[in-house]
């Protein structure tokens, strides 16, 4: 072998010179741990949703049937309701009120700045933690909102927050609203702040109402910003676990199991591994869903942008 | 990066109304920077309130506190595995965000620049990866993390949480070597640079903002989840902040709200007062992954 050590830098040479051997080498790190821990167990997930694996026991393949039983499992059709009720509602709430405070920070104001970073605070601090305090507010006995409103004579008994399903329902939505507002309302901002005050100006010179000048400049200009937003947005809330987990563990009797929920409960302390993928696996095609919204919401910026 | 249009900000406002303005603007910000902040206010004054007057509204008014007491945050780190916790979640986040810089500087730059044969097809992939969720990957990890052996280890978690941080960090960093001149890099070619010596010279230097926004957006994710470590760890020496104080502060019926309370605040702290530091790089990276 007197020629291994001569043509070996000439290899590495010549990768390191080639603009795909380069790549490759470049992508190397990030491909590693994407392709061993999200593309793998990814479609090991599918797989074991065909199977009847257990915690501590390999499973065998059994087709369909984790999905038939599901598809007779009332708590599971519960929870794809919750699910699309929570998201649907929440993320209305989101956009409704996000925007609103976009709007209102995209004005003059002084101190603008400081506002911003006081509305991010909400989405900074771990999800789990702010949960926590939410379920200290929401408590059946000593809510500080059951404490007011009886104060003010409004209700005679303290409302139980968390152990009634609709109210239960309502009150984890309230929660999420508030922890998702912050988002929605800095990256709109950040939208509003590209669109010129110019173009509002010459509406109200040409005679158009607030109303009009937000409907016809504001929001065309800013709807494909809001479709990028909204498809985030809905993907977090139909996926939401920690805030469920923390404050109602998806009960009162199911009333707020969610399908990430649900999975965990039936496949780490119920030990079903397959059941639990199963339930996963069937959040794929409402998310797949989203993603090819915000596709298309993608596309039709670029068609307004005219570029490519 | 889309810019901020500079014309007159105060616009058609200056034709408002005081009294308008009061009702449309100061009144609505109000009332959402007061719904957004009560649960901390609720949090801290409860993290200090000595233990009488914690559901006593009738004598005392819950929303101030006579004589704060620091008896809770002492309970917490002298007699619970709080500080463990602390720095458990501290080491896990701190290695799997310089893991996830690393890969993502690399990945993003050869997308972004190198233009191998692919890059377009995987910089959407990267993407996607983005908007694959941890809740239907947790139990398919739970199943390689036990079969590797790693499993309640802070190995399992340093090993996982990158695969939600590098399609961030290499998505924003992608954006930021967008917006360096590509004659900067040109210029020292014709030179002589290697590669190695554009990356580290030229692009990565003009690259600072961009590290510093995706290394402390990568902390504070990491800091913030919660279903993977949940799932990875059991035993109470490794657990991570948000999940030690939810398994092991809640006991029974009788909650401890006192030492809850102040376990939330602290474990807060550490990204509040990174995210004080840093406001406008956390908005420049969330507006970013969103704008590009």
């Amino acid at each position: 072998m007197p020629d291994q050590p001569a043509s070996r830098p000439s290899l590495w040479r010549r990768i390191a010179e080639s603009r795909n051997g380069l790549g490759f080498l470049f992508m190397l790190p990030a491909a590693v741990f994407l392709l061993c821990f999200l593309t793998y167990p990814l479609g090991l997930g599918v797989w074991l949703g065909f199977t009847d694996t257990r915690i501590g026991r390999p499973g065998e393949f059994i087709g369909l049937e984790n999905y038939q039983w599901l598809n007779d499992d009332p708590v599971f059709w519960l929870s794809v309701f919750n699910t699309l009720f929570y998201t649907t509602i929440a993320s209305v709430l989101k956009f409704g009120l996000g925007l609103w405070l976009a709007l209102l920070l995209n004005r003059h104001l002084p101190a603008k700045n400081f506002f911003r970073a006081i509305i991010l605070l909400p989405w900074v601090v771990p999800t789990v933690l702010s949960a926590l305090a939410f379920w200290w507010i929401f408590d059946s006995q000593f809510s500080i909102i059951s404490w007011l409103l009886m104060k003010w004579g409004l209700i005679s008994q303290p409302i139980n927050f968390l152990g009634d399903p609709w109210t239960a329902r309502w009150s984890v939505i309230a929660a999420n609203v508030w922890r998702g507002i912050p988002f929605v309302a800095i990256s709109l901002l950040a939208g509003l702040q590209t669109i010129p005050q110019s173009l509002n100006e010459a509406a109200a010179i040409d005679g158009a109402t607030p109303w009009q000048r937000f409907t016809k400049v504001t929001l065309p200009l800013l709807t494909p910003i809001i479709a990028v937003v909204m498809t985030f947005s809905v993907l977090f809330t139909f996926t939401d676990f920690q805030l469920i987990y923390v404050l109602t563990r998806g009960g009162p009797v199911n009333a707020t199991h969610l399908m990430a929920t649900l999975s965990f409960q039936r496949a780490i302390p119920g030990g079903q591994l397959g059941e639990g993928a199963a339930i996963a696996v069937a959040m794929i095609p409402f998310l797949l869903a989203a993603i090819l919204f915000s596709f298309f919401g993608l596309q039709r910026r670029k068609w307004q942008q005219g570029a490519d | 990066m889309a810019k901020t249009t500079t014309d007159d900000l105060q616009g058609l406002e200056q034709f408002e109304s005081r009294t308008r303005r009061f009702f449309v603007v100061w009144l609505p910000l109000a009332c959402f920077v007061f719904v957004l902040l009560f649960p901390f206010y609720w949090m801290a004054i409860t993290a200090v309130k000595p233990n009488n007057q914690l559901t006593d509204y009738a004598n005392h008014s819950p929303f101030w506190v006579v004589g704060p007491t620091l008896a809770h945050m002492k309970y917490l780190l002298f007699e619970t595995s709080y500080p463990g916790w602390l720095w458990n979640t501290m080491v896990v986040a701190v290695c799997s965000t310089f893991i996830s810089l690393f890969a993502s500087v690399f990945a993003a730059y050869a997308i972004e620049r190198l233009r191998f044969r692919g890059a377009r097809v995987t910089g959407l992939l990267i993407f996607l990866a983005y908007l694959v969720p941890p809740s239907i990957l947790f139990i398919p990890l739970a199943f390689i993390v036990f079969q590797v052996g790693i499993f309640d280890s802070k190995l399992a978690l340093i090993l996982t949480y990158p695969t939600f941080l590098i399609p961030f960090c290499t998505w924003l960093l992608m954006g930021y070597f967008r917006s360096i001149p590509y004659e900067l890099e040109e210029s020292a070619l014709v030179d002589g640079a290697s590669r190695w010596q554009i990356l580290t010279k030229v692009v990565l230097p003009l690259a600072v903002p961009g590290l510093i926004s995706a290394g402390i957006f990568a902390f504070t994710l990491s800091w913030n989840e919660f279903i993977y470590a949940l799932t990875f760890i059991s035993s109470s020496e490794n657990k991570t902040i948000p999940v030690g104080v939810l398994t092991e502060l809640v006991r029974g019926d009788v909650y401890e709200w006192g030492a809850l309370m102040s376990g939330a605040l602290l474990g807060s702290l550490p990204v509040v007062i990174l995210y004080s530091f840093f406001v406008d790089y956390y908005v420049s990276s969330m507006t970013g992954a969103v704008k590009e």
